[in-house]
């Protein structure tokens, strides 16, 4: 048995133990005396959340394809460990070591959602190098941070010495080459950041000075060195055919929150919602071949032994192999008994026949993502998704024997009115309506639609990223219009309705459009003891509320405040390739009602292009 | 064919829970390739069935799990295959084949062995040890059994089927196991601690299984000891 970071008293305490002890078939072995550089790749979340994600494990497979570096995991301690390395002074340590975090190159943190924020502080401070990146001693792991969210970095300012802004794949072993560099060159922490600044996607924040006007919008926003670019260009990884994909994904002992192997399909999306930040940050689509596919699912299930394999990718019908690649998972592993799931599926003929070889009919539901009630709301976010469309889907759906429906809406979107919000209610009625009036050969019992709705949170790099958010009590208002309209339909015991906390979605969005003054508010907000705000056991309004107020800050300023057109934004000095030209006209159509078709159907001429592949150079003749 | 196969839970898979061990050894089987059975219809499962589960911490070296195979190869084979899928911690020992009649491993389940050692700086360990003879011999020995409804005490006496101190360090126990009467290890030490006026500190102890029995004619022998030795590999059987 080899030395654990925590004792066995200690771990007999706490809930799940199994969290903290590594040991997970397919876990990198390496000695840490043999590498040059050891890096933690850090979840800020508990143990069953980041071992869910495939971004983590392609990197950690990524990094431990040299033989120089050990790249180790981390996940935030939960909240009973907390407290107990609190007390008894234990340092944040690494799964596959067990060794203090302090002692590693580099500890990398991925950025998933805003409401991770105090997370990242409890991983900092836990790990005792010091919350802010002025404080860091020279000898500190350099803190890196990558992920979604980095797209807007600037509330984490303060916290890191750099973020990545871009896909994984593409420039770390640059990084990690540059790094062994300077180790054996003996240079000071601030030589290695001025040179990584240089790297393609590095931005270092503490290079760059912020002034501001006095209603508080950005002035200016400039390099304080040559050595930092003006504009920091987003990294993608063009092909992602030849490039890092794990085949040992690792197996937990734990039920993780996603127990399966992942495919990861394609990356990118052709649909152009005007709310959906992932759709525009990750452009250009790219897809995976049929081939790669395949060997992937063959090497990931033969080695992890999982019952289970899932696609992924932001809208799995777009994916031009996906009836061959459903047709080799069914023929290959549906007598094998592993189940089989395919989500964000459009409703159709293809999808329902694969389906019901896949799933068992009667007790699966069948998931729609309308995201809004009426058309003229659908067509302001550019859903390209009909009412007749849904219908037809559904009732396609029950004639194949499905009686669950599930719903997804959004409000509190831009020009949503009374109608709009009542829509949803009508929307779900006319579907149940639908359904009862089929020959009583199709109907199995009462159906069941569930509609669940979040509030809209406006997202730096799209088109509603001038959108003004609402108050609390509106969101909280305008969910009540939506369930009192629920319960004068007709069918209304065969419909649901469930909505969003709306505190969360006022942080989030504050943090989500947030400028570098914030670091000092998220510091406040985690000193006042706050950790896992994704939690709402955990999540605590007033403090952020106080944490605001304290720092002189109006969140109205972030939230509710029109904003005007040609203002900077904090993340303007990253470059999408998407231009803020492109999400000017989209905001104006979206205004005007007017819907852009996607990618495939006719270019919008959104400046993805530049990456120079992808959907942007797929031959016309290819796609009928 | 239905096999009954022994393992051992130790190191720190000691901390792994009842249903991890169960998908844990679901992803190993399915690993190492092996022809396990399903049961049948929409959403099929492998047909496997553990007996007494082992509470978090604890370590055994007398686990039992029973495995429906289409067919095998020799057991010393199963095993090899097993193993190679198999984290240090946790190893399959034993091989044997049971009737398909016979009943699971789980409810044949009657009694359990332990040996309670003790971790460091916790407790006076002579203390114990010097006195588990009158422990034992008191008329009864009253717990306060606590459910989710209600408290009730109850005499864990005769589920006590013999203690005693082994060597200076560790005490053995023979208990009751199963799902008619099942007294946990930790429930005696606790009934100890209270016997001796101390404060029970779970920490304090660590709990090995060391077999696990099945009741035949009145006599215990170990869930391992029915059955047979597979020498050679078993075919698919004829519908």
């Amino acid at each position: 048995m080899y030395d654990l970071a925590l004792t066995e008293e200690l771990l007999l305490k706490i809930e799940k133990p199994v969290r903290y002890i590594g040991n997970e078939v397919n876990m990198v072995r390496k000695d840490p005396e043999k590498v040059d550089i050891r890096f933690a790749m850090c979840f800020p979340d508990v143990y069953e959340i980041g071992m869910s994600h495939l971004g983590m494990q392609i990197i950690y497979d990524m990094l431990n394809r040299r033989e120089d570096v050990y790249c180790e995991r981390v996940f935030s301690p939960w909240t009973d460990l907390d407290k107990e390395m609190r007390i008894d002074r234990i340092p944040l340590f690494a799964l596959e070591s067990q060794d203090p975090v302090f002692m590693f190159d580099f500890m990398a943190i991925t950025i998933q959602y805003e409401m991770c924020y105090t997370n990242i502080l409890q991983m900092l401070d836990l790990a005792g190098i010091g919350i802010y990146a002025k404080d860091r001693r020279e000898d500190a792991p350099f803190v890196i941070g990558g992920g979604p969210c980095t797209y807007n970095p600037e509330p984490l300012a303060d916290f890191f010495d750099m973020f990545y802004i871009g896909e994984g794949e593409t420039v770390y072993y640059q990084m990690m080459d540059l790094y062994k560099e300077h180790k054996a060159a003996g240079g000071s922490r601030a030589d290695f950041l001025k040179k990584a600044a240089q790297i393609p996607g590095i931005y270092v924040p503490s290079l760059y000075e912020v002034t501001y006007h006095e209603d508080g919008t950005i002035r200016s926003f400039v390099p304080k060195i040559p050595e930092a670019p003006a504009t920091v260009l987003k990294q993608v990884q063009m092909d992602l055919d030849h490039t890092f994909y794990p085949k040992k994904q690792l197996v937990p002992y734990l039920k993780v929150t996603q127990d399966r192997c992942v495919l990861e399909i394609q990356r990118g999306c052709i649909r152009g919602c005007r709310f959906c930040q992932a759709g525009m940050i990750y452009r250009p689509l790219r897809e995976r071949s049929l081939a790669m596919m395949t060997d992937v699912a063959d090497a990931a299930l033969e080695s992890t032994g999982n019952d289970e394999i899932s696609l992924s990718s932001l809208s799995s019908s777009d994916y031009s192999q996906l009836p061959g690649l459903c047709n080799y998972l069914i023929d290959h592993y549906r007598k094998k008994n592993v189940n089989i799931s395919l989500p964000s599926l459009r409703i159709d003929a293809f999808s329902l026949d694969v389906m019901s070889k896949v799933q068992d009919v009667r007790k699966s539901s069948l998931t729609f993502a309308p995201e809004a009630g009426t058309q003229r709301m659908r067509d302001v976010i550019n859903k390209g998704l009909t009412q007749e469309m849904i219908r037809h889907g559904a009732t396609e759906a029950f004639k194949g024997g499905w009686n669950k429906v599930k719903l997804y809406f959004m409000m509190g979107l831009p020009t949503e009115t009374e109608e709009d919000m009542k829509g949803i209610a009508h929307l779900a009625e006319t579907i149940a309506m639908d359904y009862y009036q089929l020959p009583s050969e199709y109907r199995h019992g009462r159906v069941s639609v569930g509609a669940s709705c979040s509030f809209f949170v406006p997202k730096p790099f799209t088109p509603f990223q001038w959108a003004q958010m609402c108050e609390m009590e509106e969101y909280q208002h305008r969910a009540h219009i939506v369930n009192d309209e629920f319960k004068k339909q007709h069918n209304h015991r065969s419909l649901s309705f469930k909505w969003h906390d709306s505190k969360t979605t006022v942080v989030e969005g504050i943090l989500a459009r947030g400028d570098r003054r914030l670091s000092k508010v998220i510091y406040d907000v985690y000193k006042k003891g706050c950790i896992y705000d994704a939690w709402t056991e955990y999540f605590n309004y007033d403090a952020w509320m106080e944490a605001m107020e304290e720092n002189g800050l109006d969140y109205h300023f972030y939230t509710t405040r029109p904003r005007d057109l040609d203002e900077i934004f904090p993340w303007d000095f990253i470059d999408i390739g998407v231009t803020k030209a492109f999400l000017k006209r989209e905001w104006n159509k979206a205004m005007a009602g007017e819907v852009t078709p996607n990618c495939r159907e006719k270019c919008s001429g959104c400046g993805a292009a530049r990456f120079g592949g992808g959907v942007c150079f797929e031959s016309k003749s290819k796609v009928d | 064919m239905k096999a009954r196969v022994k393992w051992t839970k130790t190191g720190v898979l000691k901390f792994i829970g009842h249903l991890d061990v169960q998908r844990y050894f679901h992803k190993a089987i399915m690993r190492a390739g092996l022809p396990v059975s399903f049961s049948k219809g929409m959403s099929p499962h492998q047909i496997m069935s553990f007996a007494a589960p082992l509470g978090i911490g604890m370590t055994s070296e007398a686990e039992y799990v029973d495995i429906t195979f289409d067919w095998c190869y020799s057991g010393q084979e199963m095993l090899d295959r097993m193993n190679a899928q198999m984290n240090e911690g946790i190893s399959v020992t034993e091989f044997r084949q049971i009737d398909k009649k016979t009943k699971s491993c789980m409810a044949q389940t009657a009694a359990a062995d332990y040996l309670v050692t003790f971790r460091k700086a916790h407790y006076f360990v002579e203390a114990f040890t010097k006195r588990v003879e009158p422990f034992y011999f008191q008329e009864e020995i009253r717990i306060l059994k606590k459910t989710k409804r209600s408290e009730k005490e109850v005499d864990i006496s005769p589920m006590i089927l013999e203690i005693r101190p082994q060597g200076d360090e560790a005490i053995f126990m023979k208990l009751q196991a199963g799902s008619e009467q099942n007294l946990k290890p930790q429930t005696v030490m606790e009934a100890f601690c209270n016997y001796l006026g101390y404060d029970y500190d779970p920490a304090g102890f660590m709990y090995h299984r060391l077999e696990t029995y099945l009741k035949e004619d009145g006599k215990l022998l170990p869930l391992g000891a029915i059955g047979r030795e597979v020498t050679e590999p078993v075919g698919p059987e004829e519908e």
